[in-house]
């Protein structure tokens, strides 16, 4: 009951609000990624509260969660992390302010046992979290890399 | 100890809007200020110029905890703007949208926020590592209330379904109906959580406060009806604003709400069971007394107990309203847009959550006002914390730091998240 096609073998989750300029990329991507039509990928939308990811990711193979992330290095920098393998530092993703974000859930997954068999976290450290509607440069520039990277993971399963 | 300060650094990573600062000089407290970062604000601007029919699905983006409470409120603005009042069929389903968001909401706070407060665990993490049957079965009844909302509201977060005049589409009863085994789960664990919390360790604070909540004729408020306190005042929503105003304060971007000649107020779960006790279901009254729980509650730790109560309320409420079920007539009523002023409120899971717009002739928004629950709350939060660490200033450092976190977390609000980022500073 949680809106996802359970037979999708991949399920993309963006995450962030659009209202809060560059916390919005997340929610963009999925858009985008959902407007190519890859076949065998299921695309949902999500605020970021932990326990409603968990419900979310259902029997996926491989589930790619995009979220902002809190400027470290530089605005519009790219990373990626495979969650089943690595730890997540808290406090990584913009959300995670809200006690209960990504990073919690997959480290409350990984403590329940319920970690999904692939699961990549992708997010763009942003720069602009204020109210507003609209990326900041940094961060448009590095969408078109990010979109690519995701295409190649899920096609990287697709082809398997 | 007889200088130092307290600092909440909330939402650090927001341009450092939001925290929670005690200054205690001379074993006195001399300053409390909550900041809190405030959505609305923006959205208020947003809303010009929108269609009257955007309100609903832009609101609710304010807050991914509970868009319900965004949308109903709006929705009632709307139709009330317009003069409509919606078919039964239509409110009673409403009804459950709005369970399914106190059931989401409340089992989240009681158990992923507030519980590991009382049992000493600094997160919900750590205690999924020592109990992870409690913590299972806390996402399985939080599940619950996302199913109610998806099959209700088309998602679990932020509903589609709702329009102004209904819904754009009604569930079939046989939609409904597998909602209903997990629901008396549900019921079952809500029962046993509230007697579960009962049996913490509260500490020994009591306040006297204004509680503020709807009330309605026969229900326990969720949606419309009055606006009540417990010093007697009585009016209908549309007077709301002649009572109640929002101030500026210097140390803060976020609106202060005050009662217009009697200062702050508590909005939320121990305003609506003191002021609504007599509403409750009689399951609901049973529980409570079984928790030795009874109006007037002032402890704002305690809560989390009211909390419990309420969510078995939400279950029942959910059941009864699946098991009598018809879909409504028409899914929703057609609208012609019309000039006007309207007025709504609901009861969001934290508290109270007043619209008003200004409508034009073609429909489109001119001026919009949303008074969330989280800023009415934010003078009696701070009122807590200052009158905590004056009763309990001789608490060692960390165990005063994290009971302040608590007396904020005791309100729910929306920066919950905040009071995990504490640090106590000498003066």
């Amino acid at each position: 009951m949680n809106g996802v096609s359970a037979s999708a073998p991949s399920l993309l989750i963006g995450v962030g609000n659009e209202f809060r300029n560059d916390d919005a990329l997340g929610i963009l991507v999925a858009r985008e990624i959902r407007r190519r039509h890859i076949p065998g990928v299921a695309v949902v939308e999500r605020s970021g509260e932990g326990t409603a990811l968990m419900d979310t990711w259902g029997g996926a193979a491989l589930i790619i969660i995009v979220d902002a992330i809190f400027p470290a290095k530089s605005p519009g920098e790219i990373h990626r992390l495979d969650a089943v393998q690595e730890e997540i530092p808290r406090g990584f993703f913009h959300y995670s302010s809200h006690t209960f974000g990504v990073a919690e859930a997959v480290a409350m997954a990984r403590q329940l046992g319920s970690l999904p068999q692939k699961l990549i976290l992708y997010g763009i450290e942003g720069k602009e979290f204020g109210e507003g509607v609209g990326l900041s440069d940094p961060v448009l520039r590095s969408i078109p890399a990010l979109i690519a990277m995701i295409e190649e993971d899920l096609h990287a399963l697709h082809a398997v | 100890m007889n200088n130092r300060v307290i600092r909440v650094d909330q939402l650090a990573r927001v341009e450092g809007e939001g925290s929670l600062i005690v200054k205690v000089s001379d074993g006195k407290v001399s300053d409390v200020k909550l900041r809190i970062f405030e959505p609305p604000r923006f959205f208020e601007a947003f809303l010009r110029g929108r269609k009257f029919t955007e309100a609903p699905d832009i609101t609710a983006r304010i807050c991914g905890i509970c868009p319900v409470a965004y949308q109903m409120s709006s929705v009632m603005a709307m139709e009330d703007a317009m003069g409509l009042t919606v078919d039964d069929g239509i409110r009673r389903l409403r009804r459950l949208l709005y369970c399914g968001e106190w059931i989401e909401s409340h089992i989240l706070h009681i158990y992923m926020l507030h519980a590991p407060d009382f049992l000493g665990y600094e997160d919900a993490l750590l205690l999924a590592k020592d109990k992870p049957e409690v913590v299972a079965n806390a996402l399985r009844m939080k599940k619950i209330g996302n199913d109610v909302m998806c099959v209700v509201g088309g998602r679990e977060i932020h509903p589609i379904n709702v329009c102004v005049g209904g819904f754009y589409r009604v569930p079939r009863r046989e939609e409904l109906q597998p909602l209903l085994d997990p629901l008396k789960w549900g019921l079952d664990q809500a029962i046993a959580t509230a007697k579960l919390v009962s049996t913490f360790e509260f500490p020994d604070f009591e306040m006297d406060y204004e509680f503020v909540s709807l009330r309605h004729p026969e229900e326990y408020p969720l949606m419309g009806g009055r606006i009540v306190t417990s010093s007697g005042l009585d009016i209908s929503i549309r007077e709301y604003e002649f009572h109640f105003e929002e101030r500026h304060v210097p140390h803060s971007n976020a609106l202060h709400g005050l009662e217009r000649g009697h200062g702050r107020y508590q909005v939320g779960p121990l305003a609506r069971f003191n002021l609504n006790f007599d509403r409750l279901s009689s399951l609901a009254r049973q529980v409570a007394s079984d928790v030795k729980i009874a109006p007037t509650v002032r402890n704002p730790f305690k809560s989390i107990i009211v909390r419990a109560i309420e969510a078995v309320y939400a279950y029942e409420e959910a059941i009864r309203i699946i098991e009598e079920y018809e879909p409504p007539p028409l899914a929703s009523h057609p609208l012609t847009p019309s000039a006007g002023i309207g007025c709504g409120a609901s009861e969001a899971p934290r508290g109270m959550l007043y619209h008003r717009y200004r409508v034009a002739d073609d429909g489109s928004i001119r001026d919009a006002k949303i008074v969330p629950p989280t800023a009415q709350n934010q003078p009696t939060i701070e009122e807590d914390v200052r009158s905590f660490v004056g009763k309990f200033g001789g608490l060692p450092r960390e165990e005063l730091t994290w009971k302040c976190e608590q007396a904020v977390r005791n309100y729910d609000p929306c920066i919950s998240c905040a009071t995990h980022f504490v640090r106590l500073e000498e003066a």
